[in-house]
């Protein structure tokens, strides 16, 4: 058994957080039962949409592939369950906040039989790691912390980078969230078996374990399934219970003590950061054979009956998960999914769990109540950034739309973690300035780029024109040249055929 | 069912500007009541009158500007410009001398630059300088404690309205009976006249560190300042940077020569150093935004302020000191930008 260590990196800032943690974990995992329909989306990850190798009318059974990956950076989505395919047409999804996108309609037949498991590799012990990683890229598998980051690509940019230190993030840092917390209470071997795995795909020997502070039962649980695994590669690492210590270059920070560069990537530190659910996911696929069809996800906040963690299939409508918790309260007004700081704010409950629905928050009241008034420079919000900027300043160069001051000032390196928000005396919006900043400053870079293949493009035309017209005057010269040498009779000749020529 | 759609974080900010300015309010009340308790009640109706026409000026102002009056006024900044503004006046003060600097710090020095948050100087600073220089003799009338053992008698409360309301001074009190110079003062004029600093030291409104009465004044604004601090209302950069910037130039000329050098703890003591430290300088607003910014801001404050004192024609420099390093803040802010996290040497570093 090993025990948690505490030595750690420092992090600038952050916030203690009310957790609302305990709501959810009252009791434990519930399983929900398979809904009559379930939506999958065909773009739940970063990357380019899956493309559906299925129409509707056709039977699939629980497993089977039904839209695979495109692109270099994608994932493939699996049949949730046994049943029918109905439609593949736009729904609400969760990604475009209720707007809808392309989704993959099952109609559950009620019997949730799997397909035969493909075959799987041996033993870990005697599988090469290119096939592991290869066989990780069929799984559908991706970053379950809420980035859904397809974790094949990401696993294969690792082993290009070569890095040396593994992060197995079970900090769950954001209030309200505890579906990793369920997970490493109720499955810490899943999560250490998978977190073998995917040592044996990189090559590494270091991992860390880090889980906040806050999560007692779960450090026991994980601490245990290290000590049954007896394997050494791993440390467990307790954080301190600060937003945004999990947030995956803060994690690093606190864990390796090493700083991301900016613009840059954890491997570009050497490490590589996965989510505990995404360790689970992989030892289900690779040794049990389960592609990424369900997932635990936290429904709570104090818009519903129930709180709770509950295992579900991907695909069930939101409005089901709720239902199933007890159902909204009266006081329910905003559904958010995702957690209080950088949750996405849905305008129906009719998008489904994906992948990436690590939680689903019902919330009873708007953001602020006070009024919002000018920026007083207090600097609150510099003290509490994780990235060391000056939230005040970069409100100020926002609205002054001051492109250069915003970039020298670092509004490309702001996580939008929400913390200057909380602490701002005057109320500012200031997350939403800067996210739309940062929207705009690419925009630029966009029309920038735009101008600048349009100026090539011009410039190309002008100088073929040019040339054109050289060549051009170059053959008439020519061919006055060769007239006035073919001396008199050779002019009369010319004139007599274009004659004709008019005359024709 | 359907949802309104918000914008992430969705949490309460736990703070609010009105807040802030009540608590610097609150704990500016320990240092009014030993000020009214050592100078009588002066202080309190300077700042009734500072109030007035702070508070009027703003409400005025919005109007004029199209923006809502009510809840511009609510945020409470007028009254800690004009509470601020009244400390910085002697007890006995005509009110429109009041009135004129109260104006001039809400109006000019605050709206006519944009109002709340836009201002390059301080107000409470802007609008004292404006009467220090307009109203000198007005500016010079200074008390002397009520101490018990010092021969003096203080105006009652209805002679100190008479003479704020009216400007002269009811019969039976006259001008030199009441009038006595600041502990600054006294220090200026004898190391002037060529006395040692311990003959200075000697006189009957000196104390242990600075002047009778001021030093607990002093005493009383810090315990608001420390209040402050721990609340995390202000932080300790400017504070510490404008004691420092005022006492290390004082200790080091005090340790050359004590005889014609006060020492650290009356620089402490006397005038307004510690209001400055914790009240005056710490106006967001005005001041340096970054960490190492609000150092150098402080220390700048500081060190003008010792120069004031020792070279000065002024006794006090704090106001001079605020306005000019008030100046210097775009270029103290450029160049203090903290190292942004993923910048720089320590960036990607594995040996970390």
């Amino acid at each position: 058994m090993s025990a948690p260590t505490y030595d750690l990196g420092t992090l600038h800032g952050g916030l203690r957080l009310d957790a609302h943690k305990g709501a959810s974990t009252r009791m434990p995992m519930q399983t929900m039962p398979i809904p009559e329909r379930l939506v999958l989306p065909l773009d739940q990850h970063v990357g380019e949409a899956a493309t559906p190798v299925v129409a509707a009318g056709d039977r699939v059974l629980r497993g089977q592939l039904i839209a695979r990956q495109s692109g270099a950076i994608g994932a493939a989505v699996h049949a949730s369950t046994s049943g029918t395919v109905v439609a593949i047409e736009p729904r609400p999804v969760a990604r475009r906040h209720g707007d809808p996108a392309p989704c993959i309609v099952l109609e559950s037949d009620g019997e949730d039989r799997a397909v035969e498991p493909a075959k799987t590799p041996g033993s870990p012990g005697e599988t090469r790691p290119e096939q592991l990683a290869a066989r990780i890229l069929d799984g559908g598998i991706v970053g379950l912390g809420g980035a859904v980051f397809p974790t094949a690509a990401k696993l294969a940019d690792a082993r290009s980078a070569g890095l040396d230190t593994l992060i197995l993030n079970g900090v769950e840092c954001e209030p309200w969230i505890s579906c990793d917390d369920t997970l490493m209470r109720e499955r810490a071997d899943a999560i250490v078996a998978g977190g073998r795995l995917l040592l044996e795909v990189l090559g590494i020997d270091t991992a860390y374990l880090a889980v906040e502070s806050d999560k007692p039962e779960a450090l026991d649980a994980l601490a245990d399934a290290l000590g049954r695994s007896g394997d050494e590669r791993f440390r467990l690492k307790q954080v301190p219970t600060i937003y945004p210590s999990g947030a995956e270059d803060q994690l690093v920070q606190l864990v390796a003590n090493r700083e991301v560069p900016s613009g840059g990537l954890p491997t570009d530190a050497g490490c590589l950061v996965q989510n505990v659910g995404t360790a689970a996911a992989v030892y289900d696929w690779i040794e049990r054979g389960e592609p990424l069809i369900s997932r635990i996800t936290t429904v709570t906040g104090p818009g519903v009956a129930n709180p709770m963690n509950v295992l579900v299939r991907l695909g069930t409508p939101v409005a089901d998960v709720i239902a199933f918790a007890g159902g909204y309260t009266d006081a329910a007004r905003h559904l958010v999914i995702g957690g209080s700081m950088t949750g996405k704010s849905m305008s129906t409950d009719r998008v489904p769990v994906v992948k990436g629905t690590n939680c689903i928050l019902v919330l009873t009241e708007a953001r602020s109540s006070g009024a919002v008034r000018a920026c007083i420079r207090c600097g609150e919000c510099a003290a509490v950034c994780p990235i060391r900027l000056l939230p005040q300043q970069l409100h100020w160069f926002a609205a002054a739309d001051d492109e250069s001051a915003l970039r020298e000032h670092g509004l490309l390196d702001c996580i939008e973690c929400g913390c200057c928000d909380l602490v701002c005396p005057s109320h500012l919006p200031l997350t939403t300035t800067f996210r739309s900043a940062k929207a705009r400053i690419r925009e630029l870079e966009d029309e920038k780029a735009r101008a600048r293949r349009a100026r090539r493009r011009f410039e190309a035309r002008r100088e073929r024109l040019a040339r054109e017209e050289e060549t051009l005057s170059a053959d008439l010269d020519r061919q006055k040249r060769v007239a006035k040498s073919a001396g008199a009779d050779a002019i009369a000749e010319i004139m007599r055929r274009k004659r004709r020529q008019d005359d024709d | 069912m359907e949802f309104e759609r918000l914008e992430a974080p969705y949490g309460r900010p736990s703070t609010s500007v009105d807040r802030v300015m009540l608590e610097v309010l609150l704990a500016l009340v320990p240092a009014t009541a030993a000020y009214t308790w050592f100078f009588g009640p002066g202080l309190i109706l300077n700042m009734l009158v500072a109030t007035l026409f702070c508070t009027g000026g703003e409400a005025l102002l919005l109007s004029l500007r199209g923006k809502p009056v009510a809840a511009g006024l609510s945020d409470y900044t007028a009254v800690v410009t004009a509470v601020l503004l009244a400390f910085a006046l002697p007890p006995l003060t005509p009110w429109w001398v009041t009135a004129s600097g109260s104006l001039f710090a809400i109006v000019v020095a605050k709206h006519l630059y944009g109002g709340l948050g836009h201002n390059l100087f301080n107000p409470a600073m802007a609008g004292y300088v404006v009467i220090l220089v307009s109203f000198p003799g007005e500016m010079a009338f200074w008390l002397a404690p009520g101490m018990g053992d010092i021969d003096y008698t203080h105006p009652t409360l209805l002679q100190t309205a008479g003479y704020t309301l009216t400007g002269s001074l009811p019969a039976g009190l006259a001008y030199d009976a009441l009038a006595r110079a600041t502990p600054l003062d006294l220090m200026q004029s004898g190391l002037a006249d060529m006395r040692t600093v311990a003959e200075v030291r000697a006189l009957p409104l000196m104390g242990d560190f600075g002047g009778r009465g001021w030093e607990w004044i002093g005493n009383f604004i810090a315990i608001g300042g420390g209040w402050l601090l721990l609340r995390k209302v202000i932080r300790w950069q400017i504070p510490l940077g404008v004691i420092l910037g005022l006492l290390v130039p004082a200790t080091l000329m005090y340790l050359v020569d004590a005889g014609s050098h006060p020492s650290p703890g009356f620089h402490l003591f006397s005038g307004a150093t510690l209001l400055c430290a914790f009240f005056i300088a710490t106006d967001p607003v005005s001041a340096a935004t970054s960490p190492a910014g609000r150092l150098v801001y402080g220390v700048g404050i500081g060190l003008i302020i010792y120069a004031v004192r020792r070279w000065g024609a002024y006794a006090d420099g704090v106001a001079f000191a605020v306005l000019f390093m008030n100046m210097l803040v775009p270029l103290i802010d450029r160049y203090t930008q903290p190292r942004i996290v993923g910048h720089g040497s320590a960036a990607g570093d594995r040996a970390g």
